[in-house]
């Protein structure tokens, strides 16, 4: 070994050190961001349970909402049922909706027309994806909810309208995640079922989705979890009363909707404003639940 | 003797590859038939003509006839109706992902059998009929990934015997097993050919000298030599056929 070798030497281990400190310091950046976020949007909703002394049944199963007045414990009137509700029930709806057809989508696209599938309709669902949620609520508003107006009756800004749009939304999410859990499956698997003398819907019913089933829950899982997120769309179609609806047509709320709305209105430290930050680290604990279900199910997937 | 498939003149083409030339044969009933060669010389593709697998294939085609129990299955044959009725094993075991019970009821409920009671039986028997009955019986409910290979092939001769077919063809099916497997499963296709009849393509020349009544060997799409095993081996007429089975090449 001589000196040039020495000074090559050297200088690998230097740039292998500076790459190690950047991509350690990049990570442990993105960790402690993560971990200041949650700790900061925490410390600021358990005010309405720890300041304003709301118990946290009342939060979460009150339906009154009057967050300027205080009752005769001298606690605010912070009933979050109504919002809670709706972001449920509007979620629900555009899961259950949108499943079968993006289900159907991905049989067609990768196993009934692969050719048309890759041509047509993966670039659509890639279109889709990319389409910000201000233009769909901006859609939803000018021919959505007066098309409802005018065919099933009522304000036509209702959880019908938030449904439809939120269904859309979140169909390309579940439907290439569908689409890909079928493609990885292997061939073996339509051999065996054609061998048998099964027909093509035969094996797709039967065996294909079956076996894909785990890893489309997953897809229906992120679905559920970007439509019970949306803020924006949401909102523009949704009415924004706070009343339980007695059917589809009625406007309701969610807990996105309010906060879209009001954050801006109201004042630090006042009741109201932490309240809405109480709903914030609900739809953060939310989310948080559904990421640990997905891994859940990717897990036993294996 | 009788003839259950008789091929006659048939030729096959990948796009431009020829890779089968004017191969002529008959399978005869109730006996073990092995197809022996190098690889690539068309023994797969042929056993895959015969239940017609190898319509899933894009940019084939064929010319000739195959004709299964008199009818050519190449004309006005229901398809679905042959595979039922000639059945296949593959090489690498493709159990579904599903309970030991679902895989084998799956063939008999394609095929329209509805009543629980009569899919119980179904899976009994077939179980028994692979060898396989006692080593599962008290777990039908599990996922049947959970087998060992050589469990999981006769799993799968279990499922093709359930849709009751009158042929077996075996693409290699102990090549990816180790050999006690490999030798259970070569008793079990030998006690086949009293209800089946078995088309065997095989690697292993002893293999086929152990089992097979029949052997074809191929060679570059032709079928070079056809005849009584034994002769095949020990009295080849082809040179090539010698060549290949004294392992000079292969």
């Amino acid at each position: 070994m001589d000196k040039n070798d020495i000074a090559i030497i050297k200088s690998k281990r230097k740039s292998e050190l500076i790459g190690k400190s950047y991509t350690t310091a990049c990570g442990m950046l993105i960790i402690i961001l993560t971990l200041s976020i949650f700790f900061f949007i925490a410390s600021k909703g358990v005010a309405t349970f720890t300041t304003d002394h709301v118990s946290i049944f009342d939060f979460l199963f009150s339906s009154t909402w009057a967050p300027e007045k205080i009752g005769s414990r001298g606690q605010p009137y912070v009933g979050a049922a109504i919002f809670i509700a709706g972001s449920i029930i509007v979620s629900i709806f555009a899961v259950l909706v949108s499943t079968p057809i993006s289900i159907c989508s991905a049989v067609f696209m990768t196993e009934i027309s692969p050719k048309l599938g890759e041509k047509f309709l993966r670039p659509a669902i890639e279109l889709f994806a990319g389409i910000p949620s201000v233009v769909y609520g901006w859609i939803g508003l000018s021919i959505l909810v007066p098309f409802l107006r005018n065919t099933v009756g009522g304000l036509g800004f209702s959880l019908l309208a938030a449904g439809i749009v939120l269904t859309i939304m979140i169909f390309p999410t579940i439907a290439s995640v569908a689409a890909d859990s079928l493609r990885v499956l292997p061939s073996d698997y339509r051999e065996a079922a054609y061998a048998l003398g099964a027909t093509r819907w035969q094996t797709i019913k039967g065996v294909l989705i079956p076996a894909a089933l785990p890893q489309i829950f997953t897809g229906v899982v992120l679905g559920m979890a970007r439509a019970f997120g949306e803020a924006l769309a949401v909102q523009m179609v949704i009415g924004n009363s706070i009343k339980f609806p007695q059917g589809l047509t009625d406007p309701t709320i969610t807990l996105t909707s309010i906060i879209t709305m009001d954050m801006g209105n109201t004042v630090a430290g006042s009741a109201w404003n932490n309240a809405l930050w109480s709903m914030a680290l609900l739809l953060l604990l939310i989310s948080f639940g559904f990421i640990i279900l997905i891994r859940r199910i990717s897990k036993r997937g294996d | 003797m009788d003839k259950i498939i008789q091929i006659s003149d048939l030729n096959l083409y990948y796009g431009t590859n020829h890779a089968l030339k004017d191969v002529s044969m008959e399978i005869e009933k109730n006996r073990i038939t092995a197809l022996i060669g190098p690889s690539g010389c068309g023994k797969s593709t042929f056993l895959r003509t015969l239940n017609r697998m190898n319509d899933l294939i894009e940019n084939v085609k064929i010319s000739g006839s195959i004709l299964f129990e008199g009818r050519d299955i190449y004309k006005n044959y229901d398809k679905i109706y042959l595979r039922k009725k000639v059945g296949m094993v593959f090489q690498k075991p493709n159990p579904f992902p599903m309970s030991i019970y679902d895989n084998i009821a799956y063939g008999p409920r394609v095929h329209g059998i509805k009543s629980k009671s009569k899919l119980d039986d179904i899976v009994e028997n077939s179980l028994k009929g692979a060898a396989l009955w006692d080593e599962v019986k008290d777990r039908l409910s599990k996922s049947a990934i959970g087998l060992s290979g050589g469990q999981q092939q006769r799993l799968c001769i279990a499922r093709t015997l359930a849709v009751e077919p009158d042929v077996i063809l075996m693409d290699e099916p102990t090549s990816a097993l180790d050999p006690i497997s490999t030798s259970k499963i070569e008793d079990l296709i030998a006690m086949l050919k009293q209800k089946y009849t078995v088309v065997i393509v095989t690697h292993n020349m002893q293999q086929a000298g152990r089992i097979s009544d029949t052997t074809a060997f191929f060679l570059s799409g032709v079928v070079v030599e056809l005849g009584p095993t034994e002769e095949l081996f020990y009295k080849p007429k082809d040179k090539r056929t010698e060549d290949y089975i004294t392992g000079r090449f292969g």
